[in-house]
């Protein structure tokens, strides 16, 4: 079974857990930039995280043969801090980048007249360089916050196919699937969706535009939501191929469209016999 | 590590080789008109999409030659090196000897011997960090590549900058020990380094 994690914080995982993934099936991720639980004071410790998005978590990933793409953006909680806003005008510079295949996580959090700016500016930004955008839909007043991100959406210069709404439950997916938008679910080991609801909506919705992902973090989360979904699948009589379409045919059709995927993983030349993670003995 | 104009042409798509050629005709055009632009030109755009378009495989020799065709001056090559991807920065290393940039450039090299990215640090230790690099700086980036299991080989100059030099000699029998001392083995370039490090033989008479 081949899993492609659409939506995962590894920054914030260790390497035992690129390991179980790895066990579990799991060859390819997009790791998203997104709030760090401890707020940002200034644009510089955006650029350093999204330069380890760029350089240090691919690297770790390769370790364990999974290859590792990322989205960029100024996330929509620090979008309301005037800190952190000049990370949008440095966005540009980042979105060129051969391992970027979407502007992402943008949307709304409180839905604030920021939240406005910044989500509009980042969806002319995706358009502007050929990529998709990784919308997340807010925690609170979900179904509101969903249709407005639905509109803004409408309005902006970015096809529906090219977005991906995520965070999404049983009362936002109707929506989200008739807007011609994909649709994310984050499956978490407590409240917001997990594997048979999820397998419940996939039973009234279908397979087509829906991605399965474990939105794994700093909080309390489970990396290998995404293999306990196919196997959950599996055992509610869906077949090998819907597995295979839900949990990697999906991910890579959506973030294809970046034209940016590279999926074959080479591990570095200098680590041909098979070493872990190097601690270069510091 | 590199690979040439020439046999890059053959080895890339028409489309890759188009690209390429674009490519290269903007990086001149900056050498001939430099401080022309303000923000990003066009051909240090390429430069990050150089993977996509030509292949992750060919991305070090595609970058590479852009910074050769546009003449990348100190300024240019840091602030590449500072806001690229981990293959851009590598790039940027291996390139460093082709440009003219003396020692200018040797605080990048630094940089990429502090990370733990064996990519990175084998970047480094090429022909720039051989010629620049002082005697403490690269006993230590030798070390680090011991470390981290860059091979050996990969060090440009090895035996020429090794050769009588005691102090690395005392660090690898030092780090052997150590090694020995914790029941792990040593790592296998340690040996040919040391050998590497013996004085050489005294002159003849006759010469
Ligand atoms: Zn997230």
């Amino acid at each position: 079974m081949r899993i492609f994690d659409p939506h995962i914080h590894m920054t914030s995982r260790t390497t035992d857990d690129y390991q179980a993934m790895y066990d579990a099936g799991v060859r390819a991720l997009v790791e998203p930039s997104f709030w760090l639980g401890q707020p940002r004071t200034s644009p510089a410790s955006f650029f350093d995280y999204f330069d380890a998005l760029l350089g240090w978590e691919p690297f770790r990933a390769s370790q364990y043969g999974i290859a590792h793409h990322c989205t960029l953006a100024l996330n929509p909680k620090e979008a309301n801090d005037p800190r952190c806003t000049p990370v949008l005008d440095a966005l540009p510079r980042y979105l060129v980048k051969d391992s970027v295949v979407a502007v992402g996580e943008i949307g709304y959090d409180s839905m604030t007249p920021a939240e406005d700016t910044a989500l509009a500016t980042q969806l002319q930004l995706a358009a502007d360089h050929g990529l998709p955008a990784l919308v997340h839909t807010p925690h609170r007043d979900k179904l509101a916050g969903l249709r407005r991100t639905i509109d803004v959406v409408r309005e902006s210069a970015l096809a529906p196919e090219a977005v991906l709404l995520d965070h999404l439950n049983e009362t936002t997916v109707r929506d989200a699937l008739d807007s011609g938008c994909w649709a994310g679910f984050s499956i978490y080991p407590d409240t917001k969706m997990d594997e048979d609801r999820m397998v419940s909506v996939l039973r009234a919705h279908g397979t087509d535009r829906i991605l399965v992902n474990s939105a794994a973090d700093w909080g309390r989360s489970d990396p290998l939501k995404t293999r306990k979904v196919a196997d959950t699948m599996l055992k509610a009589g869906f077949d090998e191929d819907d597995v295979d379409k839900v949990l990697w045919r999906n991910p890579v059709a959506f973030y294809g469209q970046s034209g940016r995927l590279q999926l074959d993983i080479t591990t570095p030349d200098a680590l041909h016999e098979g070493n872990s993670i190097l601690r270069g003995g510091e | 590590m590199l690979t040439d104009r020439k046999e890059l042409d053959a080895r890339l798509s028409d489309t890759a080789g188009t690209w390429l050629d674009d490519a290269l005709a903007e990086a001149a055009h900056a050498a001939a008109h430099p401080g022309a632009d303000s923000g990003p030109l066009p051909w240090e755009l390429r430069f990050a999409a150089a993977g996509r378009h030509c292949g992750r495989d060919h991305a070090d020799s595609v970058r590479a030659l852009l910074l050769v065709e546009a003449r990348a001056a100190p300024s240019t090559v840091t602030r590449l090196y500072r806001q690229g991807t981990a293959a851009e920065r590598r790039a940027v290393l291996l390139a460093l000897h082709r440009l003219d940039l003396g020692p200018a450039a040797v605080p990048l090299v630094e940089d990429a011997l502090r990370t733990n990215d064996p990519r990175l640090v084998a970047a480094a230790v090429g022909p720039y960090g051989a010629a620049h690099l002082d005697a403490h700086g690269w006993r230590h980036a030798v070390l680090k590549c011991l470390f981290i299991e860059v091979p050996v080989e990969t060090v440009d100059r090895l035996g020429e900058r090794a050769r009588g030099d005691a102090e690395l000699a005392r660090m690898l029998r030092d780090f052997a020990a150590e090694r020995t001392a914790a029941g792990r083995p040593v790592p296998d370039g340690l040996r040919t380094v040391l050998a590497l490090t013996a004085p050489a033989p005294a002159p003849t008479e006759e010469s």
